[in-house]
């Protein structure tokens, strides 16, 4: 039994079928990865699996440590340990670097929480801590102060979406340190990718095609996707005429 | 009410109603003023040159409810600077008007920065109505900025109105939080009228149950090199309306304004960032608004 389960999970927006069927364990204490090409339903997967609003109506179960969190809201499942690091970090007018970290950790008026967790993403605190989480800070910045307010959060689950999505070198190595301190620390990282550098660091991952579960395994095994452009793949656009894994 | 203390280097002007509590000037700074029926007049003027170090403090407060009038001329001489704080505080009165004539006046190389807060009971019954007329001479800076994120606005009916000079620069800006049945009206418009004059024109506004908003932002620029730009921010919550009204007129072919203008509920993305760190709804829009109203 996972730390995250779907239980056969399908989503649908009008006619759109967005998850198909989808039955996932994500394993305690791993990094996961999930691929697939664009369209095939892994942001929206992270966001079932967090309860945003527009995700709320799929079919199916969704377990956390064997209990169903499918009528959760956000923050309750975020209470339970379960968080979101989006691909785009949101801004915020007038919340200040710190306000934002020491809010996620339950925390009012104590920089050392804040401090510890921006030199943790590799920020320099003096620099970030008065500054706001506004559009005048870099998607790389962004991305490492979200990064710094989910650590701050001792989370079990962290949901990332395009973790290196509109990050530098720099940038992506330390949050790819992170997040191995964190699988260290006993979290489960589950990263939506379409990268195959990102895949690199992960221990398992799923591969979603036209919403629907194609293939899983190590890392190598899903490597060859990226290789050979989801090649073997017979099941195009046609998900419901094939076997699926 | 509460007397405040300051050093003998700040200086100072205290009005109750339509009586001067407490007036402490500093070199370079001449104040009079005039107790009338309905509250006081006020002439102020930084003499030339002079540069005051510490904030200048105005204090307006009404304990009981009533009419307080203030007409006030404020003339900047050649490179004066200043910064001046007003507190409006109308914290245990219930009906109360505060009306605020003010004609503002900064000769060539002037700065002039005015910082008003007002603190209002949670009755509903305050009438804040502020009128500025201001005169920007060369090279001068004027910025005021008007805040009320406490308590009720009641009705608040604010007007002001700029003439910017060659090469300077004016900024109005304003941070106000409306509930139950406040009404809010702003009306700031700027003329660029000054070769290379520039204008900033920003509200942020949240309103919530049945209070409503109006918020008329109107830069003219008629001069070359004029550059402006008018923005405003409203976020609305249950029964809220809020309306933004930005008027750009560009009338040279080298100056150039801008606007923005976002009316809503609370970001959806900003909302879910924070709930997904725990926050449940209620606080996290609050610190949403609060960011929003942040100075």
């Amino acid at each position: 039994m996972g730390i995250i389960e779907l239980k056969d999970v399908s989503l649908s927006f009008g006619e759109h079928h967005i998850l198909r069927n989808l039955s996932i364990d994500f394993w305690e204490g791993h990094i996961h990865a999930v691929v697939g090409p664009n369209g095939a339903g892994k942001s929206t997967l992270a966001h079932t699996i967090m309860g945003l609003p527009d995700y709320r109506g799929h079919s199916g179960d969704i377990l956390f440590n064997g209990k169903s969190i499918k009528n959760l809201t956000i923050n309750e499942r975020a209470k339970l340990g379960i968080t979101l690091a989006w691909q785009e970090p949101a801004r915020f007018h007038g919340i200040s670097v710190a306000d934002f970290i020491q809010r996620a950790a339950g925390h009012n008026g104590e920089s050392r929480i804040a401090r510890d967790a921006l030199e943790l993403v590799g920020l320099e605190p003096d620099r970030y801590l008065i500054r706001d989480v506004d559009t005048t800070l870099s998607g790389g910045e962004r991305k490492r102060i979200e990064l710094a307010s989910i650590v701050t959060m001792k989370p079990k689950v962290v949901l990332m979406d395009e973790p290196d999505s509109g990050v530098d070198i720099d940038a992506i190595n330390s949050i790819f340190e992170v997040l191995s301190s964190l699988r260290e620390q006993g979290t489960t990282v589950i990263m939506i990718t379409h990268s195959g550098e990102v895949l690199k660091h992960a221990d398992h991952a799923f591969l979603l095609c036209n919403g629907a579960l194609v293939d899983k395994g190590p890392v190598e095994k899903l490597t060859s996707y990226f290789q050979r452009r989801c090649v073997p793949c017979t099941h195009k656009n046609v998900p419901d005429q094939e076997v699926l894994v | 009410m509460h007397k405040h203390s300051f050093g003998p280097d700040v200086a100072h002007l205290e009005i109750h109603g339509n009586s001067v509590l407490n007036a402490t000037l500093v070199d370079g700074l001449v104040v009079e003023s005039a107790e009338t029926r309905s509250g006081v007049d006020v002439d102020v003027v930084v003499k030339r040159g002079t540069k005051i170090k510490n904030p200048v403090y105005l204090c307006f407060g009404m304990l009981e409810n009533g009419l307080q009038h203030i007409r006030m001329n404020v003339h900047f001489e050649e490179d004066a600077q200043a910064h001046f704080i007003s507190h409006c505080t109308f914290s245990n009165a219930s009906e109360v008007e505060h009306l605020m004539d003010a004609h503002i006046q900064l000769d060539a190389g002037a700065q002039y920065t005015y910082f008003e807060r007002h603190i209002h009971s949670n009755e509903k019954g305050i009438t804040v109505i502020p009128k500025a007329k201001i005169f920007l001479g060369e090279n001068s800076y004027f910025k005021s900025e008007f805040e009320l994120i406490k308590g009720r606005v009641g009705t608040m009916d604010i007007d002001y109105e700029a003439e910017c000079g060659d090469n300077s620069v004016l900024e109005l800006l304003s941070r106000i939080s409306g509930r139950d049945d406040d009404l809010i009206k702003i009306r700031e418009a700027g003329w660029l009228k000054g070769i290379n004059s520039r204008g900033l024109l920003a509200s942020n506004i949240a309103v919530r149950n049945n209070a409503r908003a109006e918020i008329y932002n109107e830069l003219t620029a008629t001069a070359a090199g004029a550059k402006g730009h008018v923005d405003c921010n409203e976020i609305i919550q249950d029964e809220a309306q809020a309306k933004a009204i930005p008027i750009v007129d560009c009338r040279h072919p080298k100056a150039h304004i801008t606007h923005e203008a976002a009316i809503g509920s609370v970001d959806s993305k900003q909302l879910q960032t924070l709930m997904s760190r725990g926050l449940n709804e209620e606080d996290a829009v609050e610190m949403i608004i609060q960011g929003l109203l942040r100075k």
